[in-house]
């Protein structure tokens, strides 16, 4: 079970594919160029660098193991020839440095070949060392580790557009990092009510904008989401804009609230939309627009009338995540029996792809699947009563420029690709 | 021969069915039998078999020893929406009793409105204490920074609990006889279950819980601040590892 992959992203130049994993691993994939002695490989991702990011810790106070799972990466934009990203378990957030080294020093005047130190007075000549190639290695490091500033469970990273800071949300605060320092972290939302008992509601995520430096949205238990401009006050407490839509009276059940809780919310490239999910459907909201979303997209509303075994199972706590493409005209997002479905904003269709081995094959093409919510099901359609519920793809991410789709099925993770590439 | 018995029954059955009229008109829509999301089970048995499943849910989740604070939160909020329609013309769960029941087994049936918010609101008092406990202190930052710095961990008895039974002026017998009070039971090695059978549970099996005696606002923050400075000289410089 540490296999289980827990997080997905691409970097900015979707080069690189990092996934982290339940045993506090991260596996970082890079995207072959073209090359003219195996044409046919351009496009794949292989495996670049793996390393333990995080291990299980025991915090010795309350005598509680923290798990090592990494709940989100975020890469850094990239500035030099090193790869920067962020990784982040339930308390600490730590800054990896992914470096190749294809060159190697000999020729020391100090050490011997083998490594050994050479007595100063036995040197009677000085050489300059010379570069010699060597196989490619490709080494991380933890250059910066961010501890200590949260009590609840860290739920969200998030690179501001700065690039000097980010932000890392948990239960109940979202605190303020620059990346070089790290004794001291600010925090910019705090929902913890002064009396623990008068909690009703957490934060699930949160995101800074891609353009606005000043400017992060959050998400809540309660399907609420609050956008917050740093420039107005230093404690974020009060939003400048708050996006909720009405409950619709006609669908009202015991478990509206827990089907409304957010569990992902991310901004379009252009800054202009923002997305969340909640667990039946994922809608599209306008910044300029608090009343309602501008669209909203059914995931799996069969699952409507099976709310209650969803409950009674845990599985309506499962938190989904979305993605935008790289021109914000499709998002995408994962469901049970290993389904996955992808919106078209301009055109209004949607497709469900399944991630499984069976299915599909090696440079195949991926066959759209339905659902059979009632009635007599067709030919090739699978009814709502045989969906596996423990097959959940929960994570899922898109190449920012091309259409490559990247989908972690428990385990395994898939890499799809648009023909046309 | 009919007994009388028969006779109150039919009109204890009579009464229900009023009860059940008058609060329709009220917005009651999960006792509506018409409506789609309470028609997948009847009612009566949808709540109330909804309600324990709730509450053995609840229990679950405070038993972890971390609880997941939004899994906690939902199925506290689901709770009490299926109690409230339980009881509809119940005093509204929203305002909770704050004092403490000595333990969630009690309550697992608990039908009683009291008794479960009392439950729920002293455990997650609990929760609070733990994070009075485990909130890390940082060195105080040199200037005024924008946001609120991550600072040492707020006044509260909750703190002050782990330490022990605390005389009157803790500051008397200087930092040495402060340390001499701290209760060590914590730190005994049969707390220490190896991973196989599992840690300690949470909140009600913590650090003692007896009531600290009062003390002044004024030197429960310059306790804090004793303790935190102590703590950030103890420390090694900084977690950060550097370039």
């Amino acid at each position: 079970t540490a296999d289980i992959i827990s997080t997905v992203e691409f970097n900015y130049s979707g080069d690189l594919l990092a996934t982290g994993d339940k045993g506090g691993r991260v596996v970082i994939f890079q995207r072959e160029q073209e090359n003219k002695i195996r044409p046919h490989s351009r496009g794949e991702y292989n495996v670049y660098s793996t390393f333990q990011s995080h291990e299980p810790e025991f915090d010795y106070l309350k005598s509680l193991e923290i798990e090592e799972k990494i709940n989100k990466i975020r890469w850094l934009p990239q500035q030099n020839a090193a790869h920067f990203l962020l990784s982040t378990n339930d308390k600490t957030i730590k800054l990896w440095k992914i470096s190749e080294r294809d060159k190697r020093a000999e020729g020391y005047n100090l050490k011997d070949e083998d490594g050994r130190l050479r007595d100063p007075f036995r040197i009677t000549a000085l050489r300059v060392p010379i570069l010699k190639p060597m196989d490619l290695m490709v080494e991380a490091s933890p250059r910066r580790i961010f501890a200590n500033a949260h009590t609840y469970h860290i739920n969200s990273i998030s690179v501001n557009s700065d690039h000097e800071t980010y932000l890392s949300a948990d239960d109940l605060r979202i605190n303020l990092w620059h990346l070089e320092i790290t004794d001291r972290s600010f925090n910019i939302v705090d929902i913890k009510p002064a009396n623990m008992e008068e909690l009703t509601e957490v934060i699930t995520a949160a995101e800074f904008h891609p353009h606005q430096c000043n400017v992060l949205v959050y998400s809540s238990s309660k399907g609420t989401i609050r956008l917050c401009d740093m420039r107005s006050s230093a404690l974020c407490d009060r939003h400048s804009k708050f996006f909720e839509e009405p409950e619709d009276p006609s669908s009202r059940s015991f478990f509206s609230e827990i089907i409304s809780s957010i569990s992902d919310v991310k901004f379009s490239h252009s800054g202009r939309y923002m997305m969340t999910r909640d667990y039946l459907s994922v809608k599209v909201w306008d910044l300029n627009m608090e009343s309602r979303p501008v669209e909203t997209h059914q995931v799996h509303e069969y699952l409507r009338s099976k709310l209650c075994s969803l409950y009674e199972n845990d599985c309506i706590f499962d938190k989904f995540e979305c993605c935008w493409n790289g021109s914000d005209s499709a998002v995408m997002t994962g469901s049970y029996n290993n389904f996955f479905r992808m919106f078209d904003r301009s055109t209004r269709r949607d497709v469900t792809l399944e991630a499984s081995r069976e299915s599909s094959k090696p440079r195949a093409s991926l066959k759209p699947r339905k659902v059979c919510a009632g009635g007599k099901r067709k030919k090739d359609e699978i009814s709502v009563d045989s969906l596996d519920f423990n097959k959940k793809i929960l994570h899922t991410a898109w190449h920012p420029v091309d259409n490559v789709i990247a989908v972690a099925a428990t385990n395994n993770l898939y890499i799809f690709q648009d023909k046309a590439n | 021969m009919l007994s009388k018995g028969l006779k109150r029954k039919r009109e204890e059955e009579e009464e229900e069915e009023e009860e059940e009229k008058e609060t329709l008109a009220v917005d009651a829509w999960w006792l509506d039998p018409g409506h789609p999301a309470v028609a997948q089970a009847p009612p009566t048995v949808a709540s109330s078999s909804l309600f324990d499943l709730s509450v053995i849910k609840l229990h679950h989740s405070l038993r972890q020893s971390e609880p997941d604070l939004r899994h906690l939160v939902l199925v506290v909020n689901t709770l009490r929406r299926i109690q409230a329609s339980m009881a509809p013309t119940a005093a509204l769960p929203s305002v909770p009793n704050l004092h403490p029941t000595p333990s969630m087994d009690d309550n697992l049936v608990a039908s009683s409105d009291a008794g479960l918010s009392a439950s729920v609101a002293s455990l997650l008092e609990d929760l609070s204490h733990i994070e009075d406990l485990s909130q890390a202190p940082q060195p105080p930052a040199d200037e005024v920074p924008p946001g609120r710095p991550i600072g040492g961990a707020p006044p509260s008895l909750g703190a002050l609990d782990l330490l022990g039974p605390a005389t009157g002026c803790l500051l008397d017998d200087g930092l040495e006889g402060l340390f001499e009070d701290i209760d060590t039971s914590m730190y005994d090695s049969e707390l220490w279950a190896p991973a196989s059978e599992g840690f300690k549970p949470g909140p009600e099996d913590g650090p003692g819980k007896e009531e600290a005696p009062e003390l002044d606002e004024a030197e429960l923050d310059y306790l804090m601040d004793v303790l935190v400075g102590t703590q950030a000289l103890e420390r090694p410089p900084g977690p950060g590892v550097d370039p």
